[in-house]
């Protein structure tokens, strides 16, 4: 049965579909009980699990993630929320030097299926620490898988199939688009659902491919609806899974319009763009028209507030992206 | 009057600490700390000569593997050294449903659960990364990076709780080693935040051995280390760390506590690393050879075996027969070092993802075939 609900709801939905299904999986970080998050994403779970299933931890993200660890060798599958992109530094250490790297140093005999959510991206007129895309530091880091949903019907599928897998999986929620709303079919057999590394071709069309994630799919899109106006039918590309990357999906459709534009709010240097450029030179060299072209963020500090409009990858900047391909 | 402990010995450092066996081999029957914990042990003769056993076999096995490192067959070793009762005193206080969370140097920790010993050398010779199954054996991997595996146990023993394990003499408990260089870090103080406030059945054993390589504990802090214990909201008590005998009896009651749901205790060993921190370390160049020699004279091994010989509970034949089997566990140990086969290079890609990875599949397919395109040629 499908409902129109946010992708903010879409994730509760999957959550509490989460904790239905396994009395193993736990929530645990700052205001998930009570207040369900800053983002009320975990709204009204620990009324109805628990306080032994939906843990408000103390105010510690290294804390958060290092008993994750201990839970998950106990058996558990812990889903940590990080409140804000710009919080997750303190666990770094443990998510890089211990989840990524158990299964790794275990030969295979612990498994740690930790989940860590974490809110990330611009756009909502935040002060510092509370806009930031740090994805490529966790896509650069073997042992982790990274994905992000765009969209309140990936957001309730995909969270569900993070939880399931056995990877470490670090699970980006575009903020700004908590409140979008779309379909989703609520309790929908999961077999039949793309699987969680798979890309999605998210607008076909034949002139050049858009590649973007979370919350810069919309903008994608929405650049492909401009475009259309002016002749020109953009292939979007909606990436999900960050690490691994589906690959034969983005080669398939560059192979087809010989041009593509990655877009994404990160800093570009070093970004996912990077390398997604790289790899598309490497494997689709005699279908490219134009070099691979980036529409990302800046390589500066997240700016103040009141310049972030500026900052972030739009329409009009996607759109002279793709001009600029056409250019060549 | 740190620990409340009133008749400490000379020994002991300014406050004291649970001393139930002296230098000298004198035996303490109990200690009464200020909180009214009265600690002692009731060992037969058979269970301390076991202790002795213990003792002088891990003292054995690392003086093997240190000598391995030197022939340069081991990598590193980090050598226990001086730190063998702190190591065997609370690895044998273990019940077999206990979980040990260890950092690198916990090799006697490891031989009281009855693990093989050449367990963790694949790490210290660069076979693998250690590689073990931490529930099967109670006894999780040897965890580098300083600290962090406090967190893990805090994790675990919230899992316990979670799991209905506490609140009974059967339940079960979990100890974090780590050492006075860990403290400062912050993933410490955090697990001691998280298992205060989630009465974790915790015993958190510091071995403070005085040296975090170089740096002395002055370094680390200014109060003793068992008195931080306090502002997190739970029992904190010092032991004479080269006492086989205290650190049983104290382990012993804080895991019962832990295990009847009365929460975490640490225990601050107060020992010395007589070795080096590493292999790759070179003590001459931060403490002097005085500091050694007197505590030499504490050493954990030579007070058990003064004490067995005053109490007639062993004599030179029973000495001997303990060095013969520990050499003979050594030699085997070194055997089987040296048998261990190198691993083959494409195991690299292995078990990066439980369910695995196009993109390592992919890495290690032309791993193979770059390697193939060799064979037949002279590389």
């Amino acid at each position: 049965m499908a409902e129109t609900i946010t992708l903010g709801k879409a994730l509760n939905h999957g959550l509490r579909r989460s904790l239905e299904e396994n009395d193993k999986v736990v929530i645990m970080g700052e205001d998930v009980g009570k207040l369900g998050g800053v983002f009320r994403i975990t709204d009204g779970l620990q009324k109805d699990f628990g306080e032994d299933r939906v843990i408000d931890t103390p105010l510690a993200e290294a804390g958060i993630i290092g008993t994750a660890v201990g839970l998950a060798i106990r058996g558990y599958r812990p889903v940590c929320e990080i409140q804000f992109d710009g919080f997750v530094f303190p666990a770094y250490n443990q998510i890089v030097a211990q989840v990524a790297k158990m299964f790794y140093r275990s030969k295979g005999n612990v498994r740690l299926p930790i989940v860590i959510r974490i809110p990330f991206g611009g756009g909502i007129g935040a002060v510092e620490h509370h806009s930031e895309s740090p994805e490529a530091y966790f896509a650069h880091t073997p042992g982790l898988k990274v994905v992000s949903c765009s969209n309140p019907s990936d957001a309730y599928t995909m969270i569900q199939q993070a939880i399931t897998s056995d990877d470490p999986v670090v699970f980006f929620e575009p903020k700004r688009r908590y409140w979008e709303k779309g379909d989703v079919e609520l309790g929908a057999d999961l077999s039949g659902a793309d699987p969680l590394h798979a890309a999605r071709v998210a607008r076909v069309g034949g002139d050049a491919t858009l590649i973007a994630y979370g919350p810069m799919v919309r903008t994608a899109l929405d650049a492909a609806t401009a475009a259309a106006e002016d002749g020109r039918n953009l292939e979007v590309i909606d990436l999900r899974s960050l690490s691994p990357v589906d690959y034969e999906t983005i080669y398939a459709s560059v192979r087809k319009t010989g041009r593509a534009v990655v877009v994404h709010e990160a800093p570009g240097n070093i970004g996912l763009g990077a390398e997604l450029a790289a790899r598309i030179s490497e494997q689709c060299f005699y279908s490219l028209e134009a070099p691979v072209l980036r529409v990302t963020g800046y390589d500066i500090p997240y700016p103040a507030a009141r310049m972030e409009e500026e900052y972030l990858p739009d329409l009009d900047r996607v759109l002279d992206a793709v001009d600029r391909s056409f250019g060549w | 009057m740190a620990n409340g402990v009133s008749d400490v010995g000379a020994d002991a450092p300014a406050g004291g600490f649970v001393q139930l066996l002296t230098p000298d081999g004198e035996r303490r029957e109990s200690v009464t700390t200020a909180d009214g914990t009265t600690y002692s042990v009731d060992f037969t003769d058979e269970e301390y000569r076991g202790l002795y056993h213990d003792l002088v076999t891990v003292r054995r096995l690392d003086a093997e593997a240190t000598a391995l490192q030197r022939q340069g067959e081991l990598g590193i070793w980090a050598s226990l050294l001086g730190q063998e009762a702190a190591q065997v005193g609370s690895g044998r206080a273990l019940r077999p449903q206990d979980m040990a969370f260890p950092t690198y140097r916990e090799h006697g920790v490891l031989y009281t659960r009855g693990i093989d010993p050449i367990m963790p050398f694949g790490l210290f010779r660069g076979v693998d990364q250690g590689g073990w199954d931490a529930n099967e054996h109670r006894f999780n991997g040897y965890t580098i990076v300083i600290g962090s595996q406090t967190l893990h146990a805090t994790g675990y023993a919230m899992g316990v709780t979670m799991d209905g394990k506490t609140g009974t003499p059967d339940g079960e408990a979990v100890i974090a080693y780590f050492g006075d260089g860990a403290t400062s870090q912050g993933e410490v103080n955090e697990a001691f935040v998280w298992a205060g406030v989630f009465n974790a059945p915790m015993v958190f054993f510091c071995q403070n051995n005085q040296y975090a390589i170089s740096e002395p504990l002055e370094r680390q802090t200014r109060i003793p280390l068992y008195r931080r214990a306090a502002g997190f909201g739970f029992p904190g008590v010092r032991i004479d760390g080269n006492d086989v005998l205290a650190s049983y009896a104290v382990t012993r009651s804080a895991l019962d506590n832990a295990r009847n749901g009365q929460g975490p205790t640490l225990i601050e060993a107060y020992t010395y690393r007589m070795g080096a921190h590493t292999s790759s370390d070179d003590p001459t160049r931060y403490r002097i050879a005085s500091e050694v020699e007197s505590w030499k004279a504490k050493d954990p091994i030579s007070r058990l075996r003064a004490f067995l010989t005053k109490q007639q509970m062993a004599g030179d034949e029973f000495f001997a027969a303990v060095d013969e089997s520990a050499k003979t566990l050594a030699l085997d140990l070194r055997e089987r070092v040296l048998a261990m086969p190198d691993p083959q290079p494409v195991t690299m890609f292995d078990h990066v993802y439980p369910h695995g990875s196009p993109e390592v599949d992919a890495q290690r397919a032309r791993f193979a075939d770059y390697h193939a395109s060799f064979e037949g040629s002279d590389h």
